[in-house]
């Protein structure tokens, strides 16, 4: 029986709508990573010496490792000497005011929907805008500053609160934690910083917007954010970069430190160049992101839509130390043509009554692999933890995998972690149904893996759930034909 | 005239297998046929042909549909065109809820018509006001399509997208299988509503029972992939009162 979604129908790069080059003078380092390169880099920012320091001995520790070999994804070899390590477009100072953004990037901007402005769409998130190795922009500064939040570029962070980056950088993630977070520390170049202060309840969503525009480089940036007792923030993250044949390295390392009963929520939607259909150039998405929650009844919640990369592999933590602590991870993958995903979480439970829940949806097509690789660790001090993990797995096509690989350690009786997981194709039945009441076909895969995912979109904020829901539909263009 | 539907010897398989052997059909504007036969009669296959479900290929024959060449559409160009399938087996799309299913299909087929979308209050009046008539309460609005949905609650799902969706040729496939006395005179009386002078039905059905509420104009009757006779309402009665087995065996005779 020719079955509708045996075929896969032929797809042109061009569904990729963000792949446009923005044609801006920048300044850059030729390719190639030593000491020198650090120093420079350093200097380059204007750094205080603790912080040169502290990327050199980064780098010596990058230095001594090696690439890690424990993935399911595969790539060729990485060469590190062929990346520049800092491509920013030329401006002689950060403009003072949203006004003086030079005109390219700022169309730039204006094509991926997310005009730099305080108006309108954009009311209610305030928004870091970080071109290539620098942030270009930050807008509801003032607004922030009244309640005393601090958000702002962390190469800003760096100059204006020394004291807050110098206690808390490194702090969840040290540099020596893994070959990509050192590779980041000693090479960052810029991110986001984010302070809210104690008793403050955000009243916006704060967001960054990543793009990679420059060839031949990589992006590394770094993301800080801290939520001083009993406040709450709500933090969005988007990406993307223009269509290339070559692959492009994003080593990023992010940082939550949550104290006593404070709430930090974290949203990403990230839809770098997946690559070609044959799988030629896209995004290295190797990230490493950890959540801290250092306090009492403090809670991290981490949420991904994850639709873009040629390689996503990174897993979303939190570290569950604070007694009554909670942690959750919300998440979605979705491959597509030659996408690789290994991606998941780890919860760590140390305090006592710690909770965590996990909610990952893996959608496959093509000729994809999706791998869901989570750990859940009790220690012996977490008495009374709770874990609750459900993965499912959804299969478009007869060509992608679905891998679902749980790690469960359990060093304390009272204990309890349950895990679940299934595996589903969308079923001919199904879209036939969809399509006899007038829907297409396309729209019908998207209707059913949104359905799939609802439990995850619900998580997201508003301003991103409808981004991400019309993102799942893109992404899976031409899975099915 | 021109006939709402047009169905001249028409041959199908599934799974290389012959299930329609030459069947012709003629629907005017406004009339109610029913088709009715023995299990493995090939009825429902004629349904999924018509709707354009890709399991079932077509081997010979012409199906017209208005002006239109029906076998020459997409499912989704068919249901544009308005043709509407009422299924036997409702499908369940988890996460998706009812209403934001229904209005999605309705605007996908306003849009294809070149309407307007229909805007959200708009929708859910007329959702309401039909789902009220047809016994349908507000919880099985909000949940997942079809799923967890009785036998019974199916079917007056599907009679409610066929109302909202206002096709000109409605195909209703054994609607009434697994459907209790009172249920089938809700599912019934609905159809009988959307019954107008420009609108079409073909009523599949294994019994009689469902032809005493939606009376009928032709009854035919399919045997082995082919309409073996074709007359008024009383066939259905004689059907019912003789059984398949004489039917078949005289006509085989």
């Amino acid at each position: 029986m020719a079955t509708a979604i045996e075929t896969v129908r032929e797809v042109t790069a061009s569904e990729y709508k963000y792949g446009f080059t923005t044609p801006v003078e920048e300044e850059r380092f030729p390719p190639g990573l030593n000491e020198d390169v650090v120093r420079r880099l350093s200097e380059r920012k204007g750094e205080p010496a603790w912080l040169t320091e502290w990327r050199l001995a980064a780098f010596r520790r990058w230095q001594q490792m090696e690439m890690p070999d424990w993935q399911k994804v595969k790539f060729p070899p990485i060469d590190f000497q062929a990346i520049s390590y800092f491509a920013a477009p030329k401006q002689k100072v950060r403009p003072k005011s949203l006004d003086e953004i030079d005109p390219e990037i700022r169309r730039t901007y204006d094509k991926l929907g997310i005009p730099i402005r305080e108006q309108e769409i954009l009311a209610g998130v305030a928004v870091d805008y970080v071109f290539d190795s620098v942030s270009v922009a930050t807008t509801f500064k003032k607004k922030l500053e009244e309640l005393g939040i601090i958000f702002c570029s962390i190469s800003e962070a760096v100059r204006e609160h020394p004291e807050l980056v110098r206690k808390y950088l490194g702090s969840v993630v040290p540099p020596g934690d893994n070959f990509f977070a050192a590779l980041n520390s000693a090479v960052f170049s810029d991110g986001s910083f984010v302070y809210v202060p104690k008793g403050v309840r955000c009243p916006m969503e704060l967001s960054t917007y990543f793009r990679i525009n420059a060839a031949g480089t990589g992006q590394f940036e770094r993301t800080l954010i801290i939520a001083d007792e009993g406040s709450y923030v709500s933090y969005l993250e988007g990406c993307t970069a223009p269509m290339r044949d070559e692959h492009q390295l994003h080593a990023a390392v992010v940082e939550l430190i949550a104290l006593d009963d404070a709430e930090i929520k974290y949203s990403t939607v990230q839809n770098w160049y997946p690559g070609d259909k044959e799988g030629r150039g896209g995004i290295y998405n190797f990230v490493t992101k950890r959540g801290l929650c250092r306090g009492r009844r403090s809670k991290i919640s981490w949420t991904q839509v994850e639709t873009g990369s040629a390689i996503t592999w990174k897993y979303p933590s939190c570290i569950l130390q604070g007694d009554d602590s909670v942690g959750e991870f919300y998440s979605v993958a979705v491959t597509n043509h030659h996408q690789q995903a290994d991606t998941g979480t780890k919860m760590i439970h140390i305090g006592k009554r710690t909770r965590s829940r996990i909610v990952s949806k893996g959608i496959a097509a093509g000729r994809s692999d999706n791998t869901y690789r989570g750990l859940v660790r009790v220690l012996k001090s977490a008495e009374g933890a709770r874990n609750h993990t459900q993965c499912d797995s959804l299969l478009i096509g007869e060509h992608c995998g679905a891998h679902t690989i749980p790690y469960i350690e359990v060093a304390n009786r009272s204990a309890r972690c349950e895990h679940e997981a299934t595996t589903s194709k969308i079923s001919e039945d199904q879209l036939f149904y969809c399509r006899q009441r007038g829907i297409s076909e396309e729209d019908a895969v998207a209707l059913i893996v949104n359905g799939f995912c609802r439990e995850v979109m619900n998580e997201l904020p508003m301003e991103f759930a409808v981004e991400a829901k019309k993102l799942l539909g893109i992404s899976l263009e031409g899975s099915v034909g | 005239m021109t006939a709402l539907l047009e169905i001249e010897n028409l041959h199908a398989r599934v799974d290389g297998k012959p299930i329609l052997k030459g069947v012709s059909l003629s629907i005017a504007p406004g009339e109610v046929h029913a088709i009715m036969g023995p299990n493995g009669s090939g009825k429902s296959t004629l349904a999924f042909v018509l709707a354009g479900h890709e399991a079932y290929e077509v081997t010979d024959g012409s199906i017209r549909f208005g002006d239109e060449d029906l076998l020459a559409m997409e499912p989704e160009e068919r249901a544009h065109a308005g043709l509407f399938l009422a299924m036997q087996y409702p499908v369940e799309i988890p996460g998706v809820g009812n209403l934001y299913f229904l209005r999605q299909a309705l605007n996908a087929v306003r849009k294809a018509r070149g309407l307007e979308e229909i805007s959200a209050a708009e929708f859910l009046r007329k959702a309401r006001e039909e789902a009220r008539r047809l016994g349908i309460g507000e919880e099985l609005l909000k949940r997942d399509l079809n799923v967890g949905f009785s036998g019974g609650e199916k079917k007056r799902n599907e009679i409610l997208q066929m109302a909202l969706l206002e096709p000109r040729l409605a195909v209703l496939d054994e609607t009434d299988s697994g459907l209790d006395i009172d249920a089938l005179r809700v599912v019934a009386e609905g159809v009988n509503r959307m019954r107008s002078p420009e609108r079409g039905f073909l009523v599949i059905t294994h019994y009689q029972r469902l032809l005493e509420y939606i009376v009928p104009d032709v009854v035919h009757v399919m045997v082995d992939g082919r309409i073996r006779r074709t007359g008024g309402p009383e066939l259905a009665r004689e059907l019912e009162a003789r059984g398949y087995e004489a039917f078949v065996g005289r006509l085989a005779a």
